[in-house]
């Protein structure tokens, strides 16, 4: 047989998996945004772009833009935490950086629903944080800290922040530490060389984290369901409402698709500025 | 310099605090003996045989053991195999990204694009149809890890025993699965573990009816309802597992989880 044959017979099984089961899908769920909501929840094949206009609408909007609004603050706080963090495991003795990245990713790859019930137990008005504060005398009454915004990006943050370090850690690894010596060499204080060739250098590693966490947590419906108890929603409530509750599939269809977009938009901006770096990194190098 | 470098340390242990402080207390307050969930009364074990006598949960526990152990299996098959043609295949963008794409889709929108594939061919729904979806994400991920492995593997090893005359099957029963097998258990590792975690796809894919409720859709429905000790003995027990498999699967290949 020959060697393309060959590499081609073992590619297909799992391109026709990811074909049927994941293309053809969301291909549908493309189609099913330009047509109506039956009378009985079905699909009535009309062709028509209202769908699209009512995402538009006021009510949706403001969903929308709460939801980037979460989405993005929970990006900022997991840069700003996780980036001296990932500093910190680079600087460490290079026998002991594997164990703090296991020991980071350990938590982001088990169960995502306990991870956040487990801010449940921490916040609510009976919980530790509550209960401690109120026993150092710091409050008279139990916060309101749990089902509102914060709540929402505390768990987003609590469960996005390894990836964000991972991602940060990786660029950093990749750093060229001669192009740093050489800006302390001529003279910079700490600080430029940070600003000036450190940071623009590892943006990339910090493009991927924050876009990965922008798309999963403006998508996300389990943290703003357990953390924001139903009173705040978010684009991914939305569409689960719109499936299951609603029954509109058109509507959540038209949805999702605004969604995809979104995120196809941020990876296409990422993939830009990480060419745009390893360039002027290849410029600094020659 | 030194200052700063305390300062870095510092911050990476309350990082560390961050993230295992939440899991610690949800562990501890599992072995609390009175039905209150937050405030410390006396070591029990209780909720544990609480739950192991729970029939609701056995059996959703069962549910998604099958679900993992199958999408598991079907996901490493063909994940190793794209892992391997892709490596000998000219590198094409377009394939890449179909292969990025379970990982970084949201999980909402792959579920309802299934539920509406599934209900427009009239399918019926269940723990097939759970098992199905899940190979979807699970192939992606064991891909990318045995990709990660093949990238320090040596070709001249395959080419040497074709000269010498053995079969491609032999080959790579011999020389490339051995070399590469670390990778594929690490990939099935983290597939299984995902698998038995995942709960979105599931809830849209299983269909009405208990007899297709997996253990993430029980925790949910449990979730919902309020802060329970056996929701704290239950998650603890599913957090132990988690890690063991996934340290297991760290140590089998260093490069599987961390890149």
């Amino acid at each position: 047989m020959r060697q393309s044959t060959r590499s081609l017979l073992l590619v297909l099984p799992g391109v026709g998996w990811l074909t049927v089961l994941m293309v053809v899908p969301c291909i549908l769920v493309f189609v099913y945004a330009f047509f109506e909501r039956g009378v009985y929840g079905g699909i009535d094949y009309r062709f028509n772009l209202e769908n699209f206009q009512r995402t538009g609408e006021a009510v949706y909007f403001s969903i929308f833009l709460t939801s980037a609004k979460i989405a993005g603050l929970a990006t900022l706080v997991a840069v700003l935490i996780g980036y001296p963090a990932a500093w910190a495991i680079a600087r460490a003795p290079s026998n002991r950086q594997t164990r703090y990245l296991v020991l980071v990713m350990l938590p982001f790859w088990s169960n995502f629903l306990i991870r956040t019930y487990a801010w449940i137990v921490l916040l609510n008005r009976e919980g530790l944080i509550n209960r401690g504060l109120g026993g150092l005398g710091l409050i008279d009454e139990p916060l309101n800290i749990l089902y509102n915004q914060f709540a929402i990006v505390t768990g987003l943050v609590y469960n996005y922040l390894p990836f964000v370090i991972l991602a940060i850690y990786s660029s950093i690894q990749q750093l060229n530490r001669e192009v740093l010596e050489a800006s302390e060499d001529l003279g910079a204080p700490a600080w430029k060389t940070f600003l000036r060739v450190t940071l623009p250098l590892t943006l990339p590693g910090v493009a991927a984290g924050a876009v990965f966490v922008f798309v999963l947590s403006i998508g996300n419906f389990i943290t703003p369901d357990l953390l924001g108890g139903g009173r705040i929603q978010m684009v991914g409530n939305l569409i689960y409402d719109q499936f299951l509750t609603a029954r509109d599939w058109p509507f959540g269809a038209a949805l999702s698709m605004f969604l995809i977009m979104i995120m196809m938009a941020l990876l296409f901006a990422q993939a830009v500025a990480a060419n745009r770096a390893q360039r002027a990194g290849g410029a600094i190098h020659a | 310099m030194h200052r700063s470098g305390l300062i870095l340390r510092g911050h990476l242990v309350v990082v560390f605090a961050f993230l295992y402080i939440p899991i610690a207390v949800l562990m501890l307050l599992s072995f609390n003996r009175a039905g209150l969930p937050t405030a410390w009364t006396g070591f029990s074990l209780d909720w544990y045989t609480k739950l192991a006598n729970s029939g609701d949960i056995l059996s959703a526990a069962g549910n998604t053991l099958v679900v993992a152990t199958v999408s598991t299996l079907l996901a490493t098959a063909l994940g190793t195999m794209l892992a391997l043609g892709v490596s000998r295949r000219k590198p094409s963008s377009a394939l890449d990204a179909l292969l990025f794409a379970p990982m970084i889709i949201p999980d909402i929108v792959l579920a309802i694009a299934l539920l509406s594939f599934y209900t427009l061919l009239d399918f019926t729904l269940g723990l097939h149809s759970i098992i199905l979806s899940h190979v979807v994400f699970n192939i992606a991920f064991v891909c990318a890890v045995v990709r990660a492995r093949l990238r320090h593997f040596d070709h001249a090893l395959v080419e040497a025993s074709e000269d010498l005359g053995a079969s491609g099957f032999t080959t790579f029963r011999r020389v490339t699965l051995p070399l590469i097998f670390p990778g594929v258990l690490a990939g099935a590792l983290l597939a299984f573990t995902l698998s038995v975690d995942e709960f979105i796809i599931a809830f849209f894919t299983a269909g009405a009816g208990a007899a297709s409720t997996t253990l993430p859709m029980r925790i949910y429905s449990m979730i919902r309802f309020g802060v329970t000790p056996e929701i704290n003995a239950m998650a603890t027990l599913v957090m132990l597992f988690s890690f063991t498999l996934v340290l297991a699967s760290m140590r089998l290949d260093k490069r599987a989880l961390t890149g």
